[in-house]
Order: C-alpha cells, then sequence, then structure tokens
C-alpha cells in the first residue's frame, strides 16, 4: 500500500498529513503517537471511513482495497441492541449466510478470541473488555485481509492481552496484514515488524520494529519512548 | 355507578357497538399512520438531504397543532363545498380516520425519528465499515429498534382513542353510524345519562391502561434486554 499526500481537513483545520508512506509486504506494523497524533483518523482514513482532503490511497493488490476483505476494530466497540453471539455474527448475515451457520461460527470466533461468556445475554451487559473481544471476533468473521485494530487491548487486563497478542500473531501467520494503533510500549515491542510514529498529525518516523525501538531516528520519537511528554 | 359496571359486565349492545368502531376508527388511523410516520421517521434519520430540517420543522408543528383545528381543516376539505366534497366523507368513519391519521402521524415519526437516529449514531461506523447496502442498513436499523417503533405507534394509538375534538366535528356523532366512546361520553354526559357515560369511560380507561401496559412492557423487556 502506498500513501502519496494523503491529509485529512476537518472544520478548515488539517488533523492529519500531508502524509507520505508505503506499507509492503506482510506482518504487522503498529501506529505510536500520543493523544491526538492522528492514529485514529488515519486507520479510518485507510478503511475507507475518513474522506481524504488530498492525496491517494493506493492499494497493491486491488483485492486488499475491497472494504469487504477489511476488518476494523473501533476504539470504542459499537455494540449493537443484540445478543453477543447476534452481535459477532452480524457481518456473515450481512452476506447472506444462514443465522444458524452464522450464528454456529460466531461461536467458534467468541471461543478463539478466549470471549467465555453467555453468548445469549445482551451486549451492553458485558464488561468493558469483553466488548473488545466481542469486536475482534465480529471482524474477524469475514476473515479479512486486512486487519485495523485501534487500541483493541486498552482496557484488558494482563492475561486478556496475551490472549488477544496471541491471536494476533496466528492471524498474522495465516497471511492476514495487521495495522494496529496502541499506547502500551511493551505491546509494541512484542508485537511490531514495523512502526508508525505519528506526532500531531505528521508521521514523524517509520522503522523496523527492532530498529526502532533500539536507535529511533527522531527527536519526537527519542522523547516519546522514554516517556516524556510531547507537547 | 353499579349501574355502569352492570353495562360493562353484560356486554350492553349499545355500549360493545361503540367501542368496537372506536377500535375500528383509531386502530385503522394508528396502521396507516405508522406506514407513513415509521418510515418517514427513519428516513428522516438516516439521509441527510437540504430540506431535512424544515421537514422535521413541519413535523413539530403539526404536532402542536390542537385536534379541533385539525377537525375543522378536515371538514372544510369535504364539505359539500369542499375541494373534496363529491367524495361524500363527511359524517363517516372514513373521515374520522383522516383526522386521526392527520393527528397522530407526526407523532409517531417523531417519536420513531427520535429513535433511529440515535441507533443511526450508534451503528453509523460499523454499518459503514462493514458495507452494509442501504437496504440493510435500513432493514438492521429498524429491527434493532423495534422496540421504540412499536412504543410509536402505541402512543400514537393512545392518542387516537382518547381524542374528541376533531372527531366530533367531522364524524358528528351519528348514533350507529359515526360515535364512538369520547363523543358518546360527551354526549350522555350533557343528556345527564350518568350510567352510560361512566360505563364508556371505564372500557376507555381499560383501554388507557392496557395501551400503557403494553409502553412499559416493551420499556421493561428493552431494559431487560431479552431478545
Ligand atoms: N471529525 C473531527 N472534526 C474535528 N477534529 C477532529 C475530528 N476527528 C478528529 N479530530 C481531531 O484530530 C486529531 C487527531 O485525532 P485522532 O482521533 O486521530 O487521534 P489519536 O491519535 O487516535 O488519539 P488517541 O490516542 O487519543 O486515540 C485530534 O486533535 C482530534 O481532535
Ligand atoms: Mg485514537
Amino acid at each position: 500500500m502506498t500513501l502519496t499526500g494523503v491529509s485529512v481537513r476537518r472544520r478548515g483545520r488539517s488533523i492529519l498529513g500531508p502524509l507520505d508512506a508505503s506499507l509492503n509486504g506482510g506482518g504487522l506494523s503498529i501506529l505510536m503517537g500520543p493523544n491526538g497524533a492522528g492514529k485514529t483518523t488515519l486507520l479510518r482514513a485507510l478503511h475507507g471511513l475518513e474522506r481524504v482532503s488530498t492525496g491517494d490511497i493506493h492499494w497493491t493488490d486491488p483485492k486488499d482495497a475491497e472494504g469487504r476483505n477489511q476488518g476494523f476494530v473501533f476504539q470504542t466497540p459499537v455494540l449493537m441492541r443484540r445478543s453477543v453471539l447476534d452481535c459477532i455474527a452480524y457481518p456473515l448475515q450481512l452476506d447472506g449466510v444462514k443465522r444458524a451457520e452464522a450464528r454456529e461460527q460466531a461461536r467458534a470466533r467468541a471461543n478463539e478470541v478466549g470471549l467465555n461468556v453467555n453468548l445469549d445475554q445482551a451486549v451492553m451487559f458485558l464488561s468493558g473488555g469483553e466488548k473488545q473481544k466481542m469486536a475482534l471476533a465480529r471482524a474477524l468473521m469475514r476473515r479479512p485481509r486486512i486487519l485495523f485494530l485501534d487500541e483493541p487491548c486498552a482496557n484488558l487486563d494482563g492475561r486478556s492481552v496475551k490472549e488477544i497478542e496471541e491471536i494476533l500473531l496466528r492471524i498474522k501467520d495465516g497471511g492476514t496484514r495487521i495495522l494496529m494503533s496502541t499506547h502500551d510500549l511493551g505491546q509494541a515491542r512484542r508485537l511490531a515488524d514495523s512502526v508508525l510514529f505519528l506526532h500531531a498529525g505528521k508521521l514523524v518516523e517509520q522503522a523496523i520494529g527492532d530498529d526502532f525501538f533500539r536507535a529511533p531516528q527522531t527527536a519526537e520519537a527519542k522523547a516519546y519512548l522514554k516517556g516524556e511528554i510531547l507537547l | 355507578m353499579w349501574q355502569a359496571a352492570r353495562l360493562v359486565a353484560t356486554f350492553d349492545p349499545d355500549l360493545v357497538e361503540i367501542t368496537a368502531l372506536s377500535l375500528r376508527v383509531s386502530l385503522g388511523a394508528t396502521v396507516i399512520a405508522s406506514l407513513i410516520g415509521l418510515p418517514l421517521g427513519a428516513w428522516l434519520a438516516v439521509n441527510r438531504f437540504p430540506a431535512r430540517r424544515f421537514v422535521i420543522a413541519i413535523l413539530n408543528a403539526l404536532m402542536g397543532l390542537p385536534p379541533v383545528v385539525v377537525g375543522l381543516m378536515v371538514y372544510m376539505l369535504f364539505s359539500r363545498s369542499g375541494p373534496f366534497g363529491v367524495l361524500g366523507l363527511l359524517f363517516t368513519p372514513t373521515a374520522m380516520v383522516i383526522a386521526q391519521v392527520i393527528i397522530i402521524t407526526p407523532i409517531i415519526a417523531s417519536v420513531a425519528h427520535q429513535a433511529i437516529r440515535e441507533l443511526w449514531a450508534d451503528y453509523h461506523d460499523l454499518l459503514i465499515s462493514l458495507q452494509a447496502t442501504r437496504l440493510q442498513r435500513i432493514k438492521t436499523l429498524l429491527w434493532d429498534g423495534r422496540r421504540a417503533l412499536m412504543t410509536a405507534s402505541l402512543a400514537g394509538f393512545g392518542r387516537a382513542i382518547g381524542e374528541v375534538g376533531a372527531i366530533m366535528i367531522v364524524g358528528g356523532n351519528i348514533d350507529h353510524a359515526t360515535r364512538v366512546l369520547t363523543t358518546a361520553i360527551a354526549l350522555e354526559t350533557g343528556k345527564g345519562e350518568f350510567d352510560m357515560a361512566l360505563a364508556l369511560g371505564f372500557v376507555l380507561i381499560g383501554l388507557a391502561i392496557l395501551v400503557n401496559l403494553g409502553l412499559h412492557f416493551i420499556s421493561r423487556t428493552e431494559r431487560g434486554a431479552r431478545w
């Protein structure tokens, strides 16, 4: 995927870019940067949820560009007024899969992400972390080629984080390209094949995961990794 | 009081006839108003178009319209010298249904609009992300919002069944033709026939309680999230 001069403006203010980047091959890329850096905006723009004001997003493989081959896990899980199982099954029901069949697969995905709750209860009764697992299971239903995750582990405890990370590594090995934002430096270190570091809407640094953590090139990234507060 | 209770308990023929007509008119009006109001409300919630604010403003204005004025308008439209006079609908149940549709459609549309708008705000990103077609989006919103939509219709029915001003004017309260619960109560009270008035009142109260039980039940399943 190649981004050329991509920018997003809202209310007369530039909130992202202009931004040039290319992401090739498989693997798992981590988006990092302080609050308001533009991580969510970039992920949403790549997925086609955010109108791009200038520039162009080009997918090398046209199959990847298709929305239905992409999955998105939102920063705040979208809760439907349905049972947990029906929420997870929903993408397949849109595809015309029979309800029983879709629910059967949804049960398997729920198991896979470690969502061990009564799946027939209303989704709004789940805890914050369980809701995030529900959203991940739902995003996996169509077996996406590209998976976007916006801070998927923000409310999870250590064990759940580990479960999710294992799943992400597994589906990465299955050939799914993953782009994910996180504030968890440890997680970034564990997962990143490559890193995109954003600050104030600009792509400040892009590097191989190990290189980025060992020897960050820019002052902003150095400060961020040291835990200093970026202004 | 006892006399009134006896009239209800023995299914007094007049009472039954009046109640049946009331139900027919108000249920008819509710069905028609729901068919117009629910899709209209959902459509206003999901689509952005230039005249949207204008349509919503009109709906709100119509909602505040006193039923007597609606009755007067319908009367003038359907009276012999009015534009629809040739249809000969004045003083028929059809005219009463028309008046009630005008009164409750804005209520139903506005409750539906409110509910579907909230749902759409919640679902928007997910439905776009999953590439749901326009039809799938509407279907999902209507299905997941079904309780709120039932509430809207029930609220419309509650308003219709208790309405008196408009149907008095366009129906004329004619015995065995256009006499319904509310207009009959007004008449019997005027004549001093309190037993019959009270009996009709019991029936009306019973219906109102049923409507409220229905609303209560819907909101309880909503909160209890049994679906
Ligand atoms: N629709 C919008 N209108 C105006 N400003 C917006 C809009 N959406 C986002 N912004 C602004 O754009 C900037 C980037 O937001 P974004 O959500 O992408 O940040 P983020 O990196 O995901 O932050 P966080 O770590 O807090 O999730 C913020 O300053 C935000 O206020
Ligand atoms: Mg964000």
